[in-house]
C-alpha cells in the first residue's frame, strides 16, 4: 500500500508484524547472541510501530503457553480422571509441618539436593535469608519459609512450599523463571514480585515488571491474570482477583525485606497475627474490645515487647507476660 | 539484616494511574486493555473504509496514534480512546484524498451499541482466553501449528525442533515465525473476522 498520509513508514504493517514475529522466534528458540540483542534493541528503538508490533506478538505467544494446562489431564499418567475437589489447603500445610521439623531453629539452613539440580532452603521462624542464583536473580525468604529451586540448561522452576519470598528475577526469555505454589503458577517475565502463601490463600504482589499467574489445579477451571506493577493477586483454589495496592501500603507490606512491620490502621488482633509469623513467643490478643482497636507505626519484627509497651502507652491495654506469651487484654 | 540496595528504583516504578509511564507500563497497558479491542476495531475499519488491503495499516497507525498519547497520559476509557483515533484517523484521510467513505463514520453508532459496555471480568476473560487460543491453534496451517506445537507447548529449542520434525532450521524459523504471526491474527480477532479479512 503507498501510504500518503504516513510517508514516513515504508514498510507494511503486515511486513512489520511478521518482523516483530521474526524476532520473538529467533530469541525464543535459537542462539541469542549480545550482538543480536543490539540488533533487536535498535530495530525497537527504530519506531513505535515496531514496538508495538512487537508486544502485539509477544502477549499472544506468552498467552499461548497456557494451552499446556490442557494438556495437562492428558499426561497424567494412567490417564486417571482428576478428583472432583480440590485438595484441601489443608492438606498442603501438613506437608509443610513435616518440612520444618526437619529445618530446626538455629537460622537459614541449605538442605542439600535432593534431586540432580534441586535445591531446598528454608528459614525458621523469624529468620530471613537471600538466595542469589547464579544467573543473577535473587530471591529473598522471609519468616517460616520453604522453597525449592531447580534450574537446569532449559528451565528455572522454583515450588513455594509455605511462607513468603520476594524474587527479584534475571529476564532469560527463552527460561523463564516458574514459581509453582498453592495449586498455582507464576511465570516471570522479568520482574520484582513477592509471593506470599498464606493459610486460605495465596497473594502474589508485582513490583516492577510483568508477571503471569495461572491456576494449575486441574481439577478446578483454569483461572489466570497478568499483573503490572503496583497490582496484588490473589488466588483461592476458586479464583483469582487482581486489585490495586497504593504505594504506601506495599512498602509497608515489603517492610519484611528491612526487617520491620509497619501498621497503618490495622486493628490489634491483625498486627498481633503478623507479628505471630516472625516469633516464637506468642501475642495473645484476648478481649474482642481491644482487638478491634487500631494501631500505627513501624516495629522491628522480633520486638514482640516494643509491641506490648505501645499497646499498653497508647492504648491503654493490660499487657502481661504469660509463659512464654505475651497476654493483650482490656 | 541489610539495607535493599535498589528499593530506590522500585519505587520509582510504582507511580499511580494517570502519570506518565514507563515503556514496560505502556505495554502492560497496551495488552490489557487495546488488544481486546481488536476485533470490533477490525469490524469497525472494515465497516468504514472501502480498501480492505489498507486496513492492516491503518488499524497499525491507530495503535501508533493510542501509544503515542497513552504515553503523556493513560487515557481513562481506553475504548472511547482507540474509537476516538480511528474516527479522527479516517476522517483526515478522507479530507486529505477526496474519498467517500462506505458509511459515514460520524455516526456514533457505527462502533455498535456495545461501545460504551464495560469489559468482562478478568476471571472470565481467563476462562474464554483458553477456549480462543485453542481454536486458534486448530486453524493454523499444519506444519506452522507443529512447529508451535513443540515450541510453545513442549518446549523444544529450535534445533530440537527441526529434529523432531526432520527439517531444516532454516525452514523451523520460517513455520515459527509465520505461525506466530498467524496465530496473533486468529487470537486476536473473531474467527468470523479473521476469515473475512484480505
Amino acid at each position: 500500500m503507498t501510504s500518503p498520509h504516513q510517508p514516513e513508514i515504508r514498510q507494511s504493517a503486515t511486513e512489520i508484524d511478521l518482523c516483530a514475529a521474526d524476532w520473538l522466534q529467533r530469541r525464543s528458540f535459537w542462539k541469542w547472541s549480545a550482538e543480536d540483542q543490539a540488533t533487536f534493541d535498535a530495530w525497537l528503538a527504530e519506531s513505535r510501530a515496531h514496538r508495538i508490533a512487537y508486544w502485539r506478538q509477544k502477549s499472544v505467544w506468552e498467552s499461548a503457553q497456557r494451552l499446556k494446562a490442557l494438556r495437562a489431564p492428558m499426561t497424567r499418567p494412567g490417564g486417571s480422571i482428576p478428583p472432583a475437589k480440590a485438595k484441601p489447603f489443608v492438606l498442603r500445610v501438613a506437608a509443610a509441618a513435616i518440612v520444618a521439623a526437619v529445618v530446626g531453629t538455629v537460622g537459614y539452613r541449605y538442605l542439600g539436593s535432593t534431586s540432580n539440580n534441586e535445591k531446598v532452603y528454608a528459614t525458621p521462624v523469624g529468620g530471613r535469608e537471600t538466595i542469589a542464583l547464579s544467573d543473577g536473580s535473587r530471591i529473598e525468604l522471609n519468616t517460616n519459609t520453604s522453597l525449592r529451586v531447580r534450574t537446569d540448561k532449559k528451565t528455572r522452576m522454583a515450588t513455594l512450599e509455605r511462607g513468603e519470598a520476594y524474587f527479584d528475577i534475571r529476564h532469560d526469555a527463552a527460561r523463564p523463571f516458574i514459581v509453582d505454589v498453592a495449586g498455582h503458577r507464576i511465570t516471570d517475565l522479568g520482574t520484582k514480585f513477592t509471593v506470599r502463601d498464606g493459610a486460605d490463600r495465596l497473594e502474589v504482589t508485582l513490583l516492577q515488571g510483568k508477571a503471569r499467574l495461572d491456576s494449575t489445579d486441574t481439577s478446578n477451571p483454569p483461572n489466570s491474570a497478568v499483573l503490572s506493577p503496583g497490582e496484588v493477586a490473589i488466588a483461592t483454589p476458586q479464583s483469582v482477583t487482581v486489585i490495586r495496592k497504593p504505594k504506601k501500603e506495599l512498602d509497608s507490606q515489603m517492610g519484611w525485606r528491612r526487617g520491620v512491620l509497619t501498621f497503618y490502621h490495622a486493628t490489634l488482633a491483625d498486627a498481633a497475627r503478623e507479628f505471630n509469623r516472625y516469633n516464637q513467643r506468642k501475642i495473645v490478643v484476648v478481649d474482642n474490645a481491644v482487638e478491634a482497636e487500631l494501631i500505627d507505626g513501624t516495629f522491628p519484627v522480633n520486638d514482640v515487647d516494643l509491641f506490648g509497651r505501645v499497646a499498653h502507652s497508647v492504648l491503654g491495654a493490660r499487657v502481661e507476660n504469660k509463659g512464654n506469651d505475651i497476654v493483650i487484654s482490656r | 539484616m541489610a539495607e535493599i540496595p535498589d528499593s530506590g528504583r522500585e519505587e520509582a516504578d510504582l507511580r499511580p494511574m494517570g502519570a506518565a509511564m514507563t515503556a514496560a507500563e505502556l505495554e502492560a497497558w497496551f495488552v490489557r486493555e487495546v488488544l481486546p479491542l481488536e476485533t470490533m476495531l477490525m469490524r469497525f475499519l472494515r465497516r468504514n473504509w472501502r480498501d480492505r488491503s489498507d486496513i492492516e495499516d491503518l488499524r497499525q497507525e491507530i495503535y501508533v496514534r493510542v501509544c503515542e498519547a497513552a504515553e503523556a497520559e493513560i487515557p481513562k476509557s481506553a475504548k472511547a480512546f482507540v474509537f476516538a483515533t480511528a474516527r479522527n484517523l479516517l476522517t483526515d484521510l478522507i479530507r486529505k484524498e477526496n474519498v467517500v467513505p462506505i458509511a459515514a463514520i460520524a455516526d456514533p453508532d457505527s462502533v455498535g451499541p456495545e461501545a460504551d459496555e464495560p469489559l468482562q471480568d478478568r476471571t472470565l476473560i481467563a476462562k474464554d482466553e483458553l477456549r480462543r487460543l485453542q481454536d486458534a491453534l486448530d486453524k493454523l496451517p499444519p506444519r506452522h501449528r507443529e512447529a508451535v506445537v513443540l515450541g510453545r507447548i513442549e518446549g523444544l529449542t529450535g534445533r530440537e525442533i527441526a529434529a523432531r520434525m526432520g527439517i531444516a532450521e532454516g525452514t523451523v524459523s520460517q513455520h515459527l515465525k509465520l505461525g506466530m504471526h498467524a496465530l496473533t491474527d486468529l487470537y486476536l480477532r473473531d474467527a468470523t473476522d479473521a476469515g473475512r479479512r484480505s
